[in-house]
């Protein structure tokens, strides 16, 4: 079962711990209902859309407010240490949350002491605070963007702000600081890099590069990255090894992106919303390709 | 009037750069934003710096001053009631800022990014129609507040942000309108 930790961006809302579900566009959980517009809600929004093409069970959600001050994710991470039942998921992943080193390590350190020790999958803030605790090698996959990447590629910087100027995060680049981050030990064991080009990776070497179909207008878009991170962990819950999850869900990310007709103005809902559509017509593919293959 | 002379000038020359500077360090990434408005409206000149490890914990900037100016900027500081934790010199390199900007123009929109934080905006209306990038939790706070907005009417990232990834987006934010006064 997967489980998501993040944050809602409205300082009133509570802690709140369950199952969650989506209706009407709007996430449902413990009897709050949460816009999905960017963030922690798309990325569940996601994987919900996900998990039900796959007849997953719901994903369950620990999310709280925080606007940026941080005492919303650190209420949030005193109750992971002290209650564990979120933890105890078989793949949980942590999202945008106030990195903060020391509250991370305590997070770990509670995750270590579960048995059998569960999947972790890290974005944003937490991804950040991972990589600046220097124990990123605890984690299955990290998804950063190629801005990200080269944060995780540059052993001294504490967050992307201070990715220094050599370390230059253009995509064409992206093989080098892949095999950098490695190389301090500052990447997952996968890498799902989100890009013009999606790049999945392991500490093994490349083992995949997804570029179709190209849709431009989604870089722009924000939450895009969110939902690829929700559908790779609703994929990798439902039993999926982890590399193949990563390929699946670049290409699902990719054509529901695509099916949405998106302007740089778009909102993710649109993407979100064409995902199982977009499971439908790869799983029609494999199935016209694998009769091809038969035929021939 | 003497006062006045004073202000039209940065308060600190290129040739004090190197020689005894100090950091303000505040107990959040907020304080310091406001903190940097306040210095920077009284017309000093500092610096949004990263940190030295050894006071480093998480979402963390610093304001870099000179030493020399302790006093008159503690008592600028506290007057607006942002006075930082610790004053402390500066004995290591402390990291850069991101300065590199990358535009895209896709369409009639044009995309700027800033370390991790993109900001788009349609320059037909001037509207902010997206925020994208970054993973501390005001991100999608900021984006909230933004989208939507002309840019003119939008808040400032530096006003309502908290962390890093809103202060990356401040440096989109301030690229995009000196872009735009360009079309």
């Amino acid at each position: 079962m997967l489980a998501v930790v993040g944050t809602v961006p409205d300082d009133d809302f509570p802690l709140v711990e369950g199952e969650a579900r989506l209706e009407r566009g709007r996430i449902i959980l413990g009897g709050h209902e949460i816009s999905v517009n960017r963030g922690t809600p798309a990325l569940l929004a996601a994987a919900l859309r996900t998990g039900e093409r796959l007849n997953s069970p719901p994903p369950s959600a620990c999310l709280v407010g925080d606007t940026g001050k941080g005492q919303g994710s650190r209420r949030l991470y005193d109750h992971l240490v002290r209650d564990g039942r979120t933890l105890r998921a078989g793949v949980v992943v942590f999202h945008y949350l106030q990195p903060d080193v020391d509250w991370h390590n305590k997070v770990l350190f509670a995750v270590e002491a579960i048995s059998p020790r569960p999947t972790l999958i890290a974005d944003a803030g937490f991804m950040y605070a991972a990589k600046m605790s220097g124990q990123s090698e605890a984690y299955e996959l990290f998804t950063p963007d190629a801005g990200e990447l080269a944060f995780l590629a540059d052993e001294e910087a504490p967050h992307p702000f201070y990715t220094r100027g050599f370390i230059l995060h253009e995509e064409n680049r992206v093989p080098d600081l892949i095999d950098r981050a490695y190389a301090h030990g500052n990447a997952a064991r996968c890498l799902l890099v989100k890009g013009r080009l999606d790049h999945v990776v392991s500490r093994k070497g490349l083992h995949a590069v997804i570029d179709r179909p190209a849709t431009e207008a989604l870089e722009a878009m924000g939450g895009t990255g969110d939902s690829l991170t929700g559908v790779v962990s609703a994929l990798i819950a439902s039993g999926m090894e982890t590399l193949e999850a990563a390929v699946l869900a670049a290409r699902i990310n990719r054509l529901a992106g695509y099916l949405a007709h998106p302007s740089p103005a778009s909102q993710v809902m649109e993407v979100i919303g064409r995902i199982p559509a977009a499971m439908d017509e790869l799983v029609e593919r494999e199935r016209t390709a694998g009769e091809s293959r038969h035929l021939g | 009037m003497l006062e006045l002379f004073r202000r039209k000038k940065p308060r600190t020359g290129k040739g004090r750069e190197k020689r005894g500077r100090g950091i303000l360090v505040f107990d959040h990434t907020s304080e310091v934003i406001r903190a940097e408005t306040v210095l920077k409206s009284e017309g000093w000149t500092v610096r949004v710096m990263g940190p030295p490890p050894e006071i480093r914990s998480g979402c963390d900037l610093v304001i870099e001053f000179p030493l020399m100016e302790e006093l008159n900027i503690l008592r600028t500081l506290e007057a607006a009631g942002v006075a930082p934790l610790q004053v402390v010199p500066v004995v290591s390199p402390l990291l850069q800022p991101v300065e590199l900007f990358q535009t895209r123009v896709l369409g009639r929109y044009v995309m700027v990014r800033a370390a991790n934080m993109k900001l788009t905006v349609d320059t037909g209306t001037r509207t902010v129609v997206n925020v994208s990038g970054g993973g501390c939790p005001d991100v999608p706070y900021l984006a909230r507040e933004m989208v939507g907005k002309p840019l003119e009417e939008a808040p400032e990232p530096r006003a309502i942000g908290h962390t890093l990834c809103g202060y990356a987006l401040q440096l989109a934010y301030e690229e995009m309108r000196r872009q735009c006064s360009q079309w």
